[in-house]
């Protein structure tokens, strides 16, 4: 059972303190947060001990979610919880920052007073939690022409589009009123998470998939939804069906309330949405990648001058040409001596700099479409430069965002509401893949 | 955290509040309403306003009540006398039509921590229990458990706990994970609540209503129940085996210690239930949230230590990705160590030799000890990818390799030609003192093999006067004298000048000593040192220690799903203490006894007191290493007889009835014959060694001695661990006779 949960911002300013058994002081919340900043990196932060009072906290939004307790419960409920809180709050809230906490405590002590009796989880369904809810929200955005131009896009928008500004789902989930608030709105959110280590052979060697169908609802009630998968989806090793195997995952898990009779044969899930975000379907891909790493890397590093390395980079996007990287930036480390850097890109959008404190050089492009091939020069001086010093270059990583694109080539057929829904309601469905770790070795 | 000016703002706020316009003014009123509770949870101290909060609770603006109800619950304890006006509003909205108003105010009624409570909110929770609305039930139910919790042991207990026995049967679901809950606490004293046969069977059939909160709780009460027979076992558990795949990773994780405690009979069953949960286990090491990365990699660990090869051609889910915080690597590094087969070691050492380059020192090193682990077994690769380390010229790095390369040497001594080979063409040399500390062991220990070692030690023994580390200038000395005994010529002359700096100008006594020891010991002639400070050059029984073996699951299950894995050592040292003082005192001698009465096993020395052994929360091998070689060794006894030559189990079977954990042993009858031992009496840990020599072997008798090292120490425990050894081998020896 938890005896109290707190949250606080970076700088340890409390923002939400809600004591649930009154068998902890108020202190332990400058206790937590002393321990936490003190801790060196290597410690792990996540379970940490004070007298016989235990506290466990996640970071989200750039603040800390903990919970005390005195008992040992399982690590993960509590962390799945606070992760849940910490959700439930940005769907009512429409983001989540110190600021659009410090603005709405109020509505978060309303959900906190539904959620946890006594230190016991009572419910965390928006469903239910929504019956009880009567704080507005006050949404942190301010009011701009930029958003009300979006706001218009929006208004006159084509249903064959399938791409909605990725503000729009950011916002409360419960407005009643205001301009925004009459839309009835649902996104349904294909996101992959793409880890990837490529050798200095450019053979691919590992290549992990994470991936989930997520819905953000707006809608006030709504009846069952179908949501159809590629119908050539095969799930597993052994099992193919049809004769391409070009969709394929490993494994999936479903919400607990979605329904899967027609799953089986035609690949429909159906499911009835509540009001605000929920994961319906997560699968994984391990070891395997369907499509060609979305870049390859050429890169050479030499010794020019006595105290110089020049490192060469040419990167290919591998997507298909109509598809755009977005927000790539390559880490490069650099030896540890190095000084300055100078730098010869091929456009005036791109970026490049050394990173001090790093050690490494970062290298930002905006958008990368597929097919191009761009290259880089970096000049690196590193006073006391020895041969072993180039080992220290590499391993290259990489982050980036595909949008539209999907490594697992998952797709969603169609998306059909019962036809009894009433009103104009809007679907939108929206494909994105993460890099959570991209690592070409050099 | 206090305000400047705090006592003006509070001043100006109570101002505010009964200003009649104000209250007029609904808007405003409630502004300054939710400006209290944001400097209450800024921590300033404002139960000055209590009075003025009271009046504003009479209102039928619910979110206004909702903040005046938590300034109240926050004070209350402060301000008994004033909460009790509030009372009369919160027992009339217990009345109200509103279900959601009802279950508000008797929430926050209950909340109140103050004495003299129970008298009014006695009665309104049992019409709570009865009423109509599921959620004034949900509230009324943990009622109970406040009102226990604020005056424990009234006569009302026992009619409550009845009513609540009879609501685990409410069609409400959380009404009735939230009576479990309730009774738990109310029966704390008499062990909780009962689990009985149709209160289980009750709970599994109500399982697929729960959420997943209620789930992973229900799953933990059933715990508690034992099935009668193999039948019910297997019905419950079919029950459950959809739940080991849930989506969520804390319900698969509970139904998994669930599965694992009642099959404790079945290892099949565990097996296979494990294999089921590694697929959500993986899942939630590759989770988006970091923490939640960070509890699968730890309860990974936990089920490796019985199931080593599960995971193990899933490694590369164990590969760092660059963004992640360093404590998830070290975890990811640990496990990878672990996973290493014939198959795979080139890819996972090429992976952990491109961590050796990270920005973070820590973590380079880290990456660097684990290749040195790998090369226990497979020391050529590892080599290679040291050495080529070295080229790097980093000092940490440096550093780093030297301290591996001395543990590799203990450990496997067929590696010391090429590490000394190593060593040899390496130029720099380690600048942090535990570097220059490994590289001087291997320089004394190994210095016939290393052609420049004299000329090393000499750059040493010039710098001395700028070295600021003593332990560095212990480990000096000894390396000198080492040298001296098998290259005397090139050493004497340093050995001189260093030995007379150290006992002439040194200012560290430590140090002193030593050089003071090492000069008596010179003077007695070179055979007498040389038979003092030489001594085993490797310790390849030690892998005995750090080989790994399969423990039983149920070493680790009970601390499965618990803060236990997740948290260091620090934290399992300290459950470890009050594990063992909370345990009462039972007599280790009573519980030897059944089935032996004729050999008496009272400790032979009357002096002795009986003490009590508790084995308390496993020891991992690791642990067990690190603390053997950090402690010193506080007894040690020769027993004055051999090692009984009863089967390895049926020792490890009578050591285990006595509360003594064996840890290893080597196998069958190796000489030496050595075994680990640990347990934990009266607050203290005892780590033991029994060494048993060659019985050929002159001077040894071939008698078994122990060497007991314990944290922290206590003599009399020993003594009395001492004691129950000797007896247990007596009764052995005695019942082969």
């Amino acid at each position: 059972m938890i005896s109290q949960i707190f949250i606080l911002s970076s700088k340890g300013d409390h923002l939400i303190y809600k004591d649930f058994r009154g068998e902890a002081s108020k202190d332990s919340i400058n206790v937590f947060y002393e321990m936490v900043t003190a801790l060196s990196g290597d410690q792990p932060p996540v379970v940490m001990t004070h007298k016989d009072h235990h506290f466990i906290h996640v970071r989200q939004g750039g603040l800390y979610w903990v919970a005390s307790t005195k008992t040992n419960p399982s690590p993960f409920t509590i962390i799945e919880f606070l992760n849940r809180l910490a959700a439930l709050t940005k769907d009512y809230c429409g983001s989540l920052s110190e600021k659009s906490v410090r603005m709405n405590f109020a509505l978060i002590y309303e959900l906190l007073d539904e959620m946890v009796d006594f230190g016991y989880i009572q419910t965390t369904s928006t469903d239910i939690l929504k019956n009880f809810i009567q704080t507005e929200a006050v949404s942190s955005k301010p009011f701009s022409l930029f958003d009300l131009s979006n706001v218009g896009l929006f208004g006159a928008e084509t249903q064959q589009s399938k791409v909605a500004p990725s503000v729009a789902a950011s916002r409360p989930i419960m407005s009643s009123r205001g301009e925004q608030g009459g839309k009835n709105e649902i996104f349904v959110d294909v996101i992959e998470r793409l880890s990837v280590v490529i050798g200095s052979n450019g053979v691919l060697m590992k290549a992990d998939i994470q991936g989930e169908i997520r819905i953000k609802c707006f809608l006030p009630t709504c009846s069952e939804m179908r949501i159809g998968l590629n119908e050539e989806l095969n799930i597993g090793k052994s099992q193919l069906k049809g004769y391409s195997s070009a969709v394929r995952v490993d494994e999936c898990r479903f919400h607990q309330a979605v329904k899967l009779d027609e799953f089986d044969t035609f690949r429909i899930l159906k499911v009835c949405p509540s009001q605000g975000e929920q994961t319906v379907m997560q699968y994984q891909l391990c070891d395997e990648l369907l499509c060609a790493p979305p870049f390859q890397l050429f890169p050479s590093v030499e010794k020019d001058y006595v105290n110089r390395v020049l490192i060469f980079l040419k990167l290919r996007c591998d997507l298909p040409p109509k598809s755009t990287a977005l927000n790539v930036s390559i880490t490069v480390p650099v030896p540890k001596g190095s000084v300055s850097m100078s730098q010869e890109l091929s456009s005036p959008d791109q970026t490049a700099e050394l990173q001090p404190k790093s050690k490494a050089l970062l290298w930002e492009i905006p958008r990368f479409p597929g097919g191009a091939q761009l290259s880089a020069l970096f000049k690196v001086d590193v006073p006391g430069l020895s041969s072993a010093s180039l080992l220290e270059v590499g391993p290259v990583s990489m982050s980036f965002e595909l949008p539209k694109q999907t490594c697992t080539g998952l797709q969603i057929r169609f998306l059909r509401l019962s036809p009894t829904q009433t009103g104009l309601s809007q679907r939108w469905v929206r494909y994105v893949t993460h890099s959570d770790s991209y690592t070409i070795r050099i | 955290m206090p305000y400047f000016g705090s006592e003006e703002t509070v001043k100006e706020l109570k101002r505010a509040l009964a200003n009649p316009h104000v209250q007029a003014d609904r808007l405003r009123y409630k502004n300054y309403i939710t400006k209290v509770i944001r400097y209450m949870t800024q921590g300033l101290d404002v139960s000055a306003l209590f009075m003025d909060m009271v009046k504003a609770s009479a209102t039928v603006d619910i979110v206004q009540k909702k903040l005046v109800y938590l300034y109240m619950c926050t004070y209350a304890s402060d301000k008994p006398d004033l909460a009790l006006l509030a009372i009369n509003t919160l027992r009339k909205d217990c009345a109200d039509p509103n279900p959601m108003v009802r279950g508000l105010a008797l929430r926050n009624m209950c909340n109140f921590r103050m004495p003299g409570m129970p008298e009014y909110i006695e009665q309104p929770i049992v019409a709570g229990l009865r009423d109509k609305a599921s959620y004034v039930r949900r509230v009324a139910v943990l009622g109970c458990a406040k009102l226990h919790n604020l005056q424990p042991y009234t006569d009302m207990d026992g009619s409550i706990v009845n009513e609540l026995y009879a609501l685990l049967r409410d069609p409400d679901p959380v009404v009735v994970v939230n009576c479990l809950r309730a009774l738990e606490e109310i029966l704390k004293d008499e062990g909780g609540v009962v689990i009985n046969k149709p209160i289980a069977h009750h709970l599994l059939n109500r399982m697929k209503d729960l959420d997943s909160w209620a789930q992973s709780e229900v799953l933990t009460f059933l715990l508690r129940y034992r099935p009668r027979s193999d039948d019910e076992l297997f019905d419950i558990l079919s029950l459950l085996d959809a739940f080991l795949q849930s989506a969520h990773a804390h319900v698969s994780v509970s139904t998994l210690r669930l599965f694992l405690h009642l099959a404790a009979a079945h290892p099949a069953v565990q097996a296979d239930a494990l294999l089921h949960t590694s697929a959500p286990l993986l899942a939630t090491c590759g989770s988006a949230s970091r923490e939640l990365r960070f509890a699968g990699l730890c309860h990974v660990q936990q089920v490796m230590r019985s199931q080593p090869g599960l995971f193990g051609t899933h490694y590369k889910r164990f590969f760092c990705g660059y963004s992640e915080p360093s404590y998830i690597k070290f975890r990811k590094m640990e496990i990878l160590v672990e996973l290493v087969n014939d198959e795979n070691v080139a890819l996972v050492l090429e992976e952990l030799r491109s961590y050796c380059t990270d920005v973070s020192p820590e973590l380079a090193q880290a990456a660097i000890a684990a290749i040195g682990r790998i090369a226990r077994t497979y020391s050529e690769k590892c080599l290679d990818i040291l050495t080529g380390l070295l080229a790097l010229k980093q000092d940490h790095i440096t550093s780093a390799v030297i301290q591996t390369f001395r543990d590799l040497v203990w450990f496997c001594p067929q590696s010391t030609a090429a590490v000394c080979q190593t060593v040899e063409a390496c130029v720099d040399n380690p600048q942090d003192s535990e570097g220059k500390q490994a590289l001087l062991w291997l320089l004394g220990e190994h210095g016939e093999q290393i052609s420049s070692a004299p000329y090393v030690v000499e750059g040493y023994i010039d710098g001395l006067k700028t070295e600021l580390s003593s332990a560095v200038k212990m480990e000096l000395l000894s390396a000198s004298v080492k040298m001296f005994l098998c290259r005397p010529a090139e050493t004497q002359d340093m050995l001189g000048r260093l030995l007379h700096y150290c006992i002439e100008e040194e200012s560290n006594m430590c140090v002193r000593d030593r050089a003071l020891l090492y000069y008596r010991l010179l003077q007695r002639g070179v055979e007498e040192t040389r038979k003092a400070v030489t001594g085993p050059k490797s310790d390849p029984s030690m892998s005995v220690l750090t080989g790994r073996q399969e423990e039983p699951i149920s070493l680790w299950a009970s601390a499965f799903n618990t803060l236990g894995p997740l948290s260091g050592r620090d934290l399992c040292l300290q459950t470890v203490i009050i594990s063992a003082s909370a345990q009462p005192s039972s007599s280790a001698e009573e519980e030897l006894l059944p089935g032996s009465k004729d050999v008496t096993l009272s400790c032979p020395n009357d002096t002795e007191e009986e003490i009590s052994l508790s084995l308390g929360p496993p020891l991992s091998h690791e642990t067990f290493e690190k603390m053997w070689l950090d402690l010193e060794i506080l007894h040690r006894q020769t027993l004055g007889f051999p090692r009984p030559k009863a089967a390895a189990d049926t020792l490890q079977a009578a050591l285990q009835l006595v509360k003594i954990q064996t840890l290893a042993f080597t196998p069958g009858d190796t000489v030496p014959w050595k075994a680990y031992l640990y347990t934990r009496g009266t607050g203290t840990l005892i780590l033991a060694e029994l060494l048993q020599e060659d019985p050929e072997a002159p001077g040894t008798e071939g008698s078994l001695v122990v060497s007991v090292k314990q944290q922290p120490a206590n003599q009399h425990t020993i003594r009395g661990f001492v004691a129950i050894i000797k007896s247990v081998f007596q009764t052995l020896n005695f019942d082969r006779l």
